[in-house]
């Protein structure tokens, strides 16, 4: 199945599935049963052929967790009290402080785990369910690949909910410095959650199955 | 794992039993004849890449033991001091609850029971099954009562561990106080290091295909 050259790179070669066959495979295991049956005998997980209500629900995890995400960004991440002054500051305020303190590597981690992963993740995920309704140059394969990479990289998003909490149990040192978590904290929390709810509900047997019938 | 040739496109009803040799890909749907994998060998999916079923020798053991280690480790990351910060001679010790508990006060409470989860009762709860399901496997004993379904809240909660993720996060935040007071690490701290690469390496043994087959066999013998 390997060699379809170089023409058919964009299409999935024209491949049995279980539900063409008539039968439904198990998600979980892949155990394959007789079309009909609600539940895997090996491992108990419910069967379905094709999800069929999944895009819907991963359109309003997604658009949760879009609009959690606006405060996030708007609102205060970490209170800073130092000397009887206090300074608030965002997401994107505590990278720009990273790098005028010079840890430009810190600063990248935090941008790219609280700014890139999140709004890239937004990105893949509608660009995956539209792909599944709508013709798209990406091949099947590219965008498992892609599914695979929203899954694998969305929790790590969680690094700054962490990284606040961490600020604010440390530092609690009377007048010299304490560090308080702000409204942000939750939403971002939230919103990352939400997005991992949305990438976890896609069904990716989705992607081939609208590969196949645009090779058809 | 060998596909099968689209020659029976039309949908035939088929019994139970003739299902039996068939394996179908969690990803991409393929339906394929189920061959024996090798301890050592991993099975991917012809068509999507899918890695289908990579069995390893003596698995369920190192799982086992890889478990019960990152049990001990977290109870000792939960005890000890985490770190401490001092400035100007006044000095602050965190642990580890402390830090779950940041988020204790005004509107931000409910992250309290959101990070206890993510760092602590989640990875727990996985540790504590995988040793109850797979304990019976490792003995050579059938499974224990509701293995399948405490197997089944294993795979859910796997995204949902995050003590990997706290740990980069720990030292995002030393980088952050480093500047403004003098941290030191606690024993805790090095602890929690150890749990994760624990944890990492005991994901990495863990096939869920064999253990599902594993769980079967047992069942019916």
């Amino acid at each position: 199945m390997q060699g379809n050259g170089l023409e058919n790179t964009g299409r999935a070669p024209a491949v049995l599935t279980a539900r063409r066959a008539g039968l439904v495979g198990c998600t979980h295991c892949g155990k394959v049963h007789a079309r009909g049956r609600e539940r895997c005998a090996r491992c108990g997980a419910r069967l379905e052929s094709r999800d069929e209500r999944s895009l819907q629900r991963v359109w309003a995890w997604w658009f949760a967790g879009l609009v959690v995400y606006v405060p996030a960004n708007l609102y205060p991440m970490l209170v800073t009290t130092m000397l009887g002054s206090t300074s608030q500051s965002t997401i994107m305020g505590g990278v720009i402080d990273l790098m005028h303190h010079g840890s430009y590597g810190v600063a990248t981690i935090v941008f790219v785990a609280s700014i890139c992963i999140p709004v890239g993740k937004f990105l893949a995920i509608a660009y995956l369910a539209l792909s599944i309704r709508h013709r798209v140059s990406m091949s099947a394969h590219g965008r498992q690949v892609l599914f695979e990479a929203v899954e694998f990289i969305g929790r790590w998003s969680m690094i700054d909910v962490f990284v606040v909490a961490i600020l604010s149990s440390l530092v609690q040192l009377d007048f010299a410095a304490s560090i308080h978590p702000g409204i942000a904290a939750v939403s971002f929390a939230l919103s990352v959650a939400f997005t991992m709810l949305s990438a976890q509900s896609f069904d990716p047997r989705l992607i081939w199955d609208a590969s196949e019938e645009d090779a058809a | 794992m060998s596909m099968i040739p689209d020659s029976a496109a039309t949908p035939t009803p088929v019994a139970e039993r003739e299902t039996d040799g068939l394996f179908a890909c969690p990803a991409c749907d393929a339906l394929m004849q189920a061959h024996e994998v090798a301890a050592g060998e991993t099975a991917r999916c012809p068509r999507c890449g899918e890695r289908l079923e990579a069995p390893r020798r003596d698995a369920m053991t190192r799982i086992i033991m890889l478990a019960l280690a990152a049990l001990i480790l977290m109870v000792a990351a939960i005890f000890f001091p985490f770190l401490e910060v001092g400035v100007a001679g006044r000095s602050n010790r965190a642990s580890l609850l402390d830090t779950v508990t940041a988020f204790s006060s005004g509107l931000t409470a409910p992250l309290t029971f959101a990070m206890a989860a993510l760092i602590v009762i989640l990875p727990v709860i996985r540790f504590v099954s995988l040793i109850y399901v797979l304990g019976p496997m490792a003995a050579g004993r059938p499974p224990a009562r509701h293995a399948w379904r405490v197997f089944r809240l294993v795979e859910a909660l796997r995204p949902w561990a995050m003590a990997e993720v706290f740990i980069v996060g720990v030292a995002v935040a030393l980088v952050k106080v480093a500047g403004l007071a003098q941290v030191s690490l606690g024993p805790a701290f090095w602890a929690f290091v150890a749990l994760v690469i624990v944890t990492v390496l005991k994901d990495n043994f863990m096939c869920r295909v064999t253990v599902w087959k594993t769980l079967d066999a047992r069942r019916q013998s």
